[in-house]
């Protein structure tokens, strides 16, 4: 069974790119655009594994990562954040918020794909 | 039940508590755990005032006089209403100077003047004698009285007593022996007498407690209440005057008054007043209770005495009971035994609390004031070879002690009969009253001087030995009364009682009257017309500025010289003892962080004052001045000297208060520079924030092209459609990433004032045609249809016509991005007016709510909704191009309404401030 | 506090006192007599105010 992955991000052109390279390594793979339709996603989709942005209108990554552990039946769930902010006090603060992971953009593509694996590996 | 040995047994009981309570209270004292500390106990130590005479003497006058006792309790109570200024005064001068009685109040403050102090305390101890055998007198006579019970007989006259079993003399003796033992058991450095105040505070209740007592019995029992009492009085015609009191103060409005103002000066300087109120007090913020529990006291052992009167004139309508005795012999007249020993004790608790704290008073004065000087003046050479005066000091006040009752009971065998108590009583009050414009004006002007106050002092004492004490004694007999009637040596206008022909007064307002005048009199214009030494100069100034000195060092400038630390010892320890002197020092070493003995302390100005006043506070100020003048070589300050460091001191005044000044102008700066540092900070957080959003505007495209890039270079079957796509998207980004880049460059340029402005005519006309030609194909593009409604001719305006292309383009961009997707439609409008040219872009897209026309025109902010439609923009378009527009002097706004498109309009003025573009940030 | 005793001063003098000086009584009392306890009663009072005040 193949292992599903939900990208957030308001940026269609990142999430086009993101979308090809996991389908590519064999995910199923959704997108949404917002933080309202992520959790919603998350409810339907059950993914396992979220990549989230950070910066987005109305509701924050951070906010849905916050909103996200706060479930236990999704505590299972990784989540990957993703931002253009890199300096250490965010990622501290996504890290301590409950994300498995704290990525800057821009990424290496390879690196990421190779994380991801990772982290559904070890589930 | 009422034998002599029960009298007598319970009167020693007594005093045996009272001993008790005084040994109790000073050995708590001794183990730091004072019972006096309390403002409660200061204010019923102060009810001392009221004496045997309130107890007996107040209930004699009123039965005479009506409501002419009550002055002498009224008087007080104004008096106290002043004490927030006086007393506080007097207190925190007394504790600075370490004061020991009134006598050294009024020599210190006159310049340790040796000689003022004896006077005052001549004058304290003669003007006092008439009210120690007035104490006398009411013991012994209630005691008889009591004895007699149950009949009820006046004590026979006092001449016919022979001595050696007159009561009064024991009581003298007896009491002697008590004051002794409270008073002089050992030395005390600031004269406390801890237990002796705990026992008056008792005793003040015993005989405010024994008072009411009577009556409420007088009222409550023998009669029906005040009603029925005074009823019954109206209706004895020889009483009924009484009901109309007034007319019966006997010397009318003039004695009122002149008894209230002698009360008024008595409440303060009766030596036993002083010693309880000032000497004894341990906190200045007792007297806040004092001012009001203290007058509370009085009024209330004042209630009944009317009542008791009356009743007394009721029920021995015969006049052969003394009006004094009433209070004891009402409730023996009704066979109350319990009660009127209740009361023989509250009368002896009255006289004994009397005693006790006034000859401790002029006891201490005798010592320090009078004795002592003398003393150490005479025999110096002899007194300094001895090592330890304590034993001499005590010696002294005992024999003090003793001295004063006997005299006193000796005034009372030669005058004691000629008087009722009260007249007694007030024949003292107007001795002290003498003292009122010494200490008065002693600490409320500077200019009263030692020779002054001298003056004063002996011309009222004058008076008033004349005016009331040859009359007491000529009333006894022991004067030829011809000297009263008609004059000494027969000169009418010296007549004792009517002084230069001033009649119809009674006695004490006319000895009051004069005896004033000579004293104001004398003091004033002496002290005008003499100059003060330098040591009266520095000690009025220490007086009289007490509240604007800082503490003790006030003294301490004032000297120099050269003194060595072991005979200041030795100088201690000889008055003090051994044990005092050492703990004294210690003090001192601890107060600066040394140790004794051990290091070294420094025999500088500070510590001999110190010494000094440690001294005073055994031997008085006069005495400590030679003493310690004696053992250190002192250069003598000269006037000019002391005025120079008064002048200093009044400098470094002036100079605290600028100084004062300058640091709340600094706190003010602080807080200016705070606000500005905290506005630095903000400005720091929105380039924070600016940065931040730079960062990240910036980042997106490049991790959409690095992504896409990794991508077409990792991937190896991606099909040709999706290469396409994916190198398409890379362009757009790099394009986008460009466009951004160039825009914060520029913004950073606008901002840091750097960027380069051309200036030149520019046409408008042509200018907005150009920019509607390069973009035509973004119109073609987008389907959307340009008019541009130009005048024929416009003037030309001085600016940058590439920055106006610049806000053209980005307000058309603007306008395409969100002007209606199917049918877009944008109008260009140019008009001219006196003082501007004005350019309207009208688009009929969705509208801008108004919320968002605020925003828009911040950096980074983007109109539109996120979700359907992310605009390729940065953001920054409209900041910078209001940016321009105002740079050019002139606005950019918008006008618009959700669903009827937006029109951005903005000005440029045809004429510029002189000198260049105007700047505008 | 000057003040109040400026104000005892001038309700215990004569002028004042002379009023009172009547032969009625106030709940059997003389006037007089209650006039006089009563005002210095006040009078204590309005200190004591007048202190806590302060403080």
């Amino acid at each position: 069974m193949s292992k599903k992955v939900l990208i957030v991000d308001d940026e269609a052109n990142i999430v086009a790119a993101l979308e090809f390279l996991l389908r590519k390594s064999g995910y199923e793979v959704t997108a949404a655009q917002n933080g309202d339709e992520a959790l919603q996603r998350v409810e339907s989709f059950a993914p396992d594994l979220v990549l989230l942005d950070v910066m987005m209108p109305r509701i924050s990554g951070y906010e849905v990562c916050r909103r996200m552990r706060e479930r236990a039946d999704w505590n299972h769930i990784k989540i990957v954040m993703l931002s253009a902010k890199g300096r250490e006090a965010e990622v501290s603060k996504g890290v301590s918020l409950g994300a498995d992971l704290y990525v800057t953009k821009p990424f290496s593509t390879s690196e990421l794909v190779g994380k991801i694996g990772e982290l559904l590996a070890g589930a | 039940m009422l034998q002599g040995w029960v009298i007598v047994g319970t009167s020693f009981a007594y005093l045996g508590l009272l001993f008790a309570i005084a040994y109790y209270a000073d050995k708590r004292a001794d183990a730091g755990r004072s019972v006096i500390a309390s403002p409660y106990v200061y204010s019923l130590s102060l009810a001392v005032y009221a004496t045997a005479w309130t107890f007996y003497g107040s209930v004699g006058r009123a039965a005479s006089d009506g409501v002419g006792f009550l002055p002498i309790y009224i008087g007080p109570t104004l008096m106290i209403a002043l004490w927030w200024i006086v007393m506080r005064k007097i207190l925190r001068i007394s504790k600075q100077n370490r004061i020991t009685s009134l006598a050294d109040f009024i020599a210190s403050r006159y310049g340790k003047s040796a000689l003022l102090g004896g006077v005052v305390t001549v004058i304290a101890v003669i003007g006092i004698l008439p009210y120690i055998s007035l104490q006398l007198k009411a013991v012994s006579n209630s005691f008889t009285i009591v004895l007699q019970y149950p009949w009820i007989i006046m004590p026979a006259k006092v001449d016919a007593q022979p001595i050696m079993q007159d009561t009064a003399l024991w009581v003298a003796l007896i009491l002697a022996a008590f004051t002794i033992a409270f008073g002089t058991r050992h030395l005390d450095a600031a004269e406390h007498h801890e237990g002796m105040v705990a026992a008056i505070a008792f005793e003040s209740l015993v005989k405010l407690l024994a008072f009411l007592a009577v009556g409420v019995f007088v009222t409550f029992g023998i009669y029906n209440g005040f009603g029925d009492l005074f009823d019954r009085a109206a209706a004895d015609p020889k009483l009924a005057p009484m009901m109309t009191p007034l007319e019966g103060v006997a010397g009318g409005y003039a004695s009122w008054v002149w008894l209230t103002i002698l009360s008024m000066m008595a409440i303060m300087f009766l030596p036993r007043q002083f010693q309880v109120m000032v000497i004894e007090n341990v906190d200045e913020k007792h007297i806040n209770k004092a001012i009001w529990l203290f007058p509370l006291y009085m009024l209330a052992i004042n209630i009944f005495v009317l009542p008791i009167a009356f009743g007394g004139l009721l029920h021995f309508p015969e006049g052969n009971v003394d009006a004094d005795t009433f209070v004891l012999t009402l409730p023996m007249v009704e066979k109350q035994e319990l009660l009127a020993l209740l009361v023989f004790i509250g009368g002896l608790s009255a006289a004994t609390g009397m005693v006790i704290v006034e000859t401790i008073a002029l006891s201490t004065m005798v010592c320090n004031d009078l004795v002592m000087p003398v003393l150490l003046r005479l025999r110096r050479l002899r007194l300094n070879e001895r090592s330890d005066l304590t034993g001499l000091l005590l010696a002294i006040r005992r024999g003090a002690i003793v001295g004063i009752l006997l005299l006193g009971y000796l005034y009372f065998r030669l005058a004691g009969e000629a008087y009722a108590l009260v007249s007694i009583g007030l024949i003292s009050f107007a001795a002290v009253a003498q003292f009122a414009p010494a200490v008065l004006g002693g600490i409320f002007w500077k200019g009263g001087t030692r020779r002054g106050a001298l003056a004063g002092l002996s011309a009222g004492f004058a008076v008033w030995l004349y005016t009331l004490l040859l009359p007491a004694l000529a009333r006894s007999g022991w004067l030829p009364i011809s000297f009263v009637e008609q004059g000494p040596f027969g000169i009418e206008l010296l007549k004792p009682l009517e002084l230069l022909g001033l009649a119809g007064l009674d006695q004490i307002t006319h000895a009051m009257i004069w005896s004033m005048l000579a004293n104001i009199g004398a003091y004033v214009t002496v002290s005008l017309s003499s100059a003060q030494s330098a040591d009266e100069h520095r000690q009025a100034s220490l007086f009289v500025d007490v509240f604007t000195q800082t503490g003790e060092a006030g003294g301490a400038r004032f000297w120099r010289g050269t003194a060595s630390v072991p005979d200041l010892y030795q100088l201690l320890a000889r008055f003090q003892g051994v044990a005092a002197a050492d703990s004294a020092f210690q003090d001192y070493a601890r107060g600066r962080g040394l140790r004794w003995p051990g290091d070294t302390l420094i025999a500088d100005a500070d510590f001999v004052h110190y010494v000094e006043v440690q001294l005073a506070g055994a031997i008085g100020a006069a005495s400590a001045r030679i003493m310690v003048a004696s053992a250190v070589k002192e250069e003598a300050l000269t006037l000019e000297e002391v005025r120079k460091i008064l002048d200093e001191a009044s400098q470094v005044v002036m100079y605290s208060h600028r100084l004062e000044q300058k640091s709340r102008e600094l706190e003010a700066a602080t807080a200016e520079l705070r606000a500005a540092n905290e506005r630095l900070k903000e400005l720091d957080r929105l380039k924070d924030d600016f940065l931040s959003t730079v960062t990240h505007e910036l980042r997106t495209p490049l991790t959409s092209i690095r992504a896409f890039s990794e991508i077409l270079n990792q991937e190896p079957d991606v099909d040709l459609a999706q290469r396409r796509k994916f190198l398409g998207i890379i362009t757009k980004e790099t394009e986008r990433l460009t466009r951004i880049i160039n825009q914060v460059l520029d913004l950073a340029k606008i901002e840091a004032g750097r960027a380069e402005w051309s200036e030149a005519p520019v046409d408008m006309r042509e200018t907005i045609s150009d920019t509607v030609i390069a973009m035509s194909q973004v119109f073609q593009e987008k389907n959307v249809r340009v008019e541009a409604r130009l005048p024929e001719k416009v003037t030309a305006v001085r600016a940058d016509v590439d920055r106006i292309i610049q806000v053209m383009l980005n307000l058309l961009s603007n306008a395409v991005k969100f002007c209606d997707p199917r049918d877009g439609q944008i109008e260009i409008t140019l008009a001219e007016d006196e003082r501007e040219l004005r350019v309207d872009v009208r688009d009929n897209g969705p509208g801008i709510s108004a919320a968002d026309q605020q925003k828009i025109f911040d950096k980074f902010v983007q109109a539109g909704d996120t979700l359907t439609d992310k605009p390729q923009g940065s953001g920054l378009g409209l900041y910078i191009s209001r940016h321009i527009v105002e740079y050019h002097g002139g606005r950019l706004w918008v006008q618009s309404r959700p669903g009827e498109g937006a029109c951005f309009s903005f000005t440029l003025p045809l004429t510029r401030a002189a000198g260049g573009l105007a700047h505008a940030a | 506090m000057i003040a109040l005793c400026m104000l005892g001063c001038v309700l215990f003098n004569f002028p004042i006192l002379a009023l009172f000086n009547v032969p009625a009584t106030v709940f059997g009392v003389p006037v007089l007599y209650a006039y006089i306890f009563l005002a210095w009663a006040l009078l204590i009072a309005l200190m004591a105010w007048v202190i806590e005040r302060r403080r």
